[in-house]
């Protein structure tokens, strides 16, 4: 049903990430389908990496690692943005695109207040992503 | 330990060597991940809450005790001005020097980011950033009035006191009576006070926040520059009390400019459209300022605080063209020139920090512009250093320094030359008369097409306004985060309305002068902190690969 999952992962918060990982994992699996591991860093440096290019070795050790684990076939790809805060819906937007990915699977919180004055990444990507996006709570 | 270059899938492109610091601090381990109400927070513990705290206490105590206060620190700012004079003098000689020791020897060529980083930004948008962050609202209030301050007392002549001392406040020599020299005084002195030493000050911070940040891994974060100097103990106490001072300077910096920004945009709305000049029109403009600002910011960096500097930039082009043109052209093109040599021929003169005769102006003046300038850099020079990854040191210095320098010779010689001509050649005296804030109107009311010039000009003021405000808010937000760019939307938010509502209480409360005393008396912490800056670029850049 589908040909390649993306999943966006916030190194940051791996601990978040377990129950869309598993998901996705089935997922993959079920469908015969890669898992691509998506990341997006700013270009200072930040609490996972120095650099960029740091960001992006971590990323792929963070694949082979899920691939090994949950038996999946998975690849990274690390994107950068000048202000993640406010740019990363449009990046994983951008990224649905360049990777030709038709399953979105994404960790979310359970929205509050917040959520009406500002969108959670997940629901912007619900809205307004032409594939389907599995929001997992 | 060196980054090695590797061409990781999926980057714009690969980083290349640099030369990482080894540390154990983790960028974001002190921070606090807490909710307060709804909203969540990633703040560090504890520059935010000190900042935060100390700001609303100086608000506080100046407001309650505005007739004690206020001489307190002016007094303060004065004496720092005067007794240390040289100081600044001397130190903003040495950035310059510095900056152009970095064009020509070959520690230009390191690339911030390492050897291989692509810049963020393209050169337009750079550009307009450095400048709508730099200087561009004192361009708009100073660019007339000054050259004719100066011009008016080098043509005055110069007068001495009982005690012997001089009592008036010309530049250098000053020049009884002869124009010529009087223009050629009072626009070098100008063009010294917005030229190179004020970009090389922005210069040294950007630089080193820059290359410690980029190439050597450390937090985007004020303490990261000291990293040299005190090596691990910047995570401590050290670091928290440099961080929570850049986070002081910054937020009354602005906080105070945007109330007297109110005040001034207030008076030209009265000239041009007589709207009544009150505290409830002064509280709607910050309001709005602030809403722009903050509608800026939630757009973030790209769609907000580049796209606004970008019409900001082609809006200030406009004007000076239709200035360059509609006012006396060919004393313009030919004052340019005239102007850059004057600079040249007085530079050494007016930068000289001791034995100076001229006191009223080295102290009064240009001493004090330069704690002035100094107390912004930490947020100037943070937000350059943001937007200036990629380039190389050389190419760097070249764009922060000399050429805004130029630009402003350019609109120094516009501006106040053609007020300057209308003075002299046309006698017309209202400009040189009217108060600061409507010198510029004034100015503009002499050439054709008054209204939509005048109209420009305040459009101007105000986004040059926003513009500080929401790159100062970005700026507070990544330092009282520890470093971290992708901090929580909400303390963006507060930390742009929490700028509005300081401006708000000083103004209606009339502490705007004493804090802004108070802020420009940082300038002299900062210089002591700049000099080590100077130091540790100098060690960074010789550990990096070239």
């Amino acid at each position: 049903m589908y040909a390649k999952i993306m999943v966006p992962v916030d190194l940051e918060h791996r601990e978040r990430l377990g129950k869309a990982l598993k998901t996705a994992a089935d997922l993959a699996k079920a469908n015969g389908a890669p898992i691509c591991y998506v990341g997006i860093t700013a270009t200072t440096p930040g609490p996972v990496a120095h650099t960029p290019a740091e960001f992006a070795r971590k990323l792929e050790a963070f694949a082979e690692e899920q691939a090994a684990a949950q038996g999946v076939v998975a690849s990274a790809k690390a994107y950068t943005s000048h202000d993640p805060t406010v740019d990363l819906d449009k990046v994983l937007e951008k990224a649905i695109e360049e990777l030709g990915c038709d399953l979105v699977v994404m960790a979310s919180h359970i929205p509050g207040f917040p959520e009406h004055i500002f969108a959670s990444k997940a629901g912007y990507l619900a809205q307004h992503a032409k594939i389907s996006v599995f929001v997992v709570r | 330990m060196t980054d090695e270059a590797t061409s990781s899938t999926g980057l714009p492109s690969p980083e290349g060597a640099s030369d990482i610091i080894e540390t154990d601090y983790t960028i974001g381990q002190d921070n606090i991940a807490t909710k307060i109400g709804p909203f969540g927070l990633d703040i560090h513990n504890p520059v935010f809450v000190i900042s935060g705290l100390t700001v609303i206490a100086f608000v506080f105590f100046t407001l309650a005790f505005q007739d004690s206060v206020g001489p307190i620190f002016s007094d303060l700012r004065s004496w720092l001005t005067s007794t240390f004079d040289w100081f600044f003098l001397l130190s903003a000689n040495i950035f310059v020097i510095l900056c152009f020791a970095l064009i020509v020897t070959p520690l230009g060529s390191v690339r911030l980011g390492g050897k291989d980083a692509t810049p963020d930004y393209s050169y337009p948008a750079w550009f307009a950033m450095l400048f709508a962050a730099g200087m561009g609202i004192g361009l708009m209030f100073y660019g007339v009035s000054e050259p004719i301050s100066h011009y008016s007392s080098a043509f005055g002549g110069t007068s001495v006191g009982e005690d012997g001392a001089r009592t008036d406040w010309a530049p250098l020599g000053a020049a009884a009576g002869d124009t010529a020299t009087a223009t050629a005084i009072g626009m070098a002195a100008t063009i010294f006070h917005w030229g190179l030493h004020p970009w090389a000050i922005y210069a040294i911070v950007a630089l080193s926040l820059a290359l410690f940040s980029y190439n050597k891994g450390l937090p985007l974060t004020i303490r990261s520059i000291f990293y040299p100097i005190f090596g691990e103990r910047i995570w401590g106490w050290t670091g928290h009390i440099i961080d929570t001072l850049a986070v002081f300077a910054t937020l009354f910096g602005l906080a105070t400019s945007l109330g007297y920004g109110a005040e001034q945009a207030n008076a030209g709305l009265d000239f041009l459209f007589g709207w009544t000049v009150s505290d409830t029109s002064k509280v709607i403009l910050i309001v709005a300022i602030t809403a722009v600002a903050l509608a800026s910011v939630v757009a973030g960096m790209d769609a907000g605080v580049k796209r606004l500097s970008e019409i900001n930039m082609v809006l200030a082009a406009l004007l000076l063209l239709f200035v360059i043109i509609v006012g006396p052209t060919m004393e313009i093109v030919s004052g340019f020139f005239a102007n850059l040599a004057s600079y040249v021929e007085y530079l050494p003169a007016l930068s000289n920090p001791f034995g100076r005769e001229d006191a009223n102006f080295s102290q009064g003046w240009t001493s004090f512009y330069w704690a002035w300038w100094i107390s912004w850099s930490p947020f100037v020079g943070m937000f350059i250093a943001r937007v200036s990854r990629g380039r190389t040191v050389r190419e760097f210095v070249i764009c922060v320094l000399l050429i805004p320098s130029l630009v402003c010779v350019l609109w120094m010689t516009a501006f106040g030359g053609t007020a300057i001509s209308q003075i002299v050649n046309e006698g017309y005296q209202a400009v040189a008369d009217a108060p600061l804030e409507l010198k510029l109107f004034q100015m503009l009311s002499q050439l054709p097409l008054t209204s939509i010039a005048s109209f420009i000009g305040i459009v101007l003021v105000i986004v040059f306004f926003v513009t500080s405000s929401d790159s100062g808010s970005l700026v507070i937000d990544t330092i009282t985060a520890g470093g971290k760019v992708n901090a929580p939307m909400p303390q963006r938010v507060f930390w742009c309305s929490f700028e509005g509502m300081v401006a708000i209480a000083l103004l209606l409360g009339g502490g705007l002068g004493s804090l802004q005393a108070m802020a420009v008396s940082t300038g002299f912490p900062f210089t002591i902190i700049l000099l080590l800056a100077c130091y540790a670029i100098v060690k960074g850049l010789m550990d990096e690969p070239r």
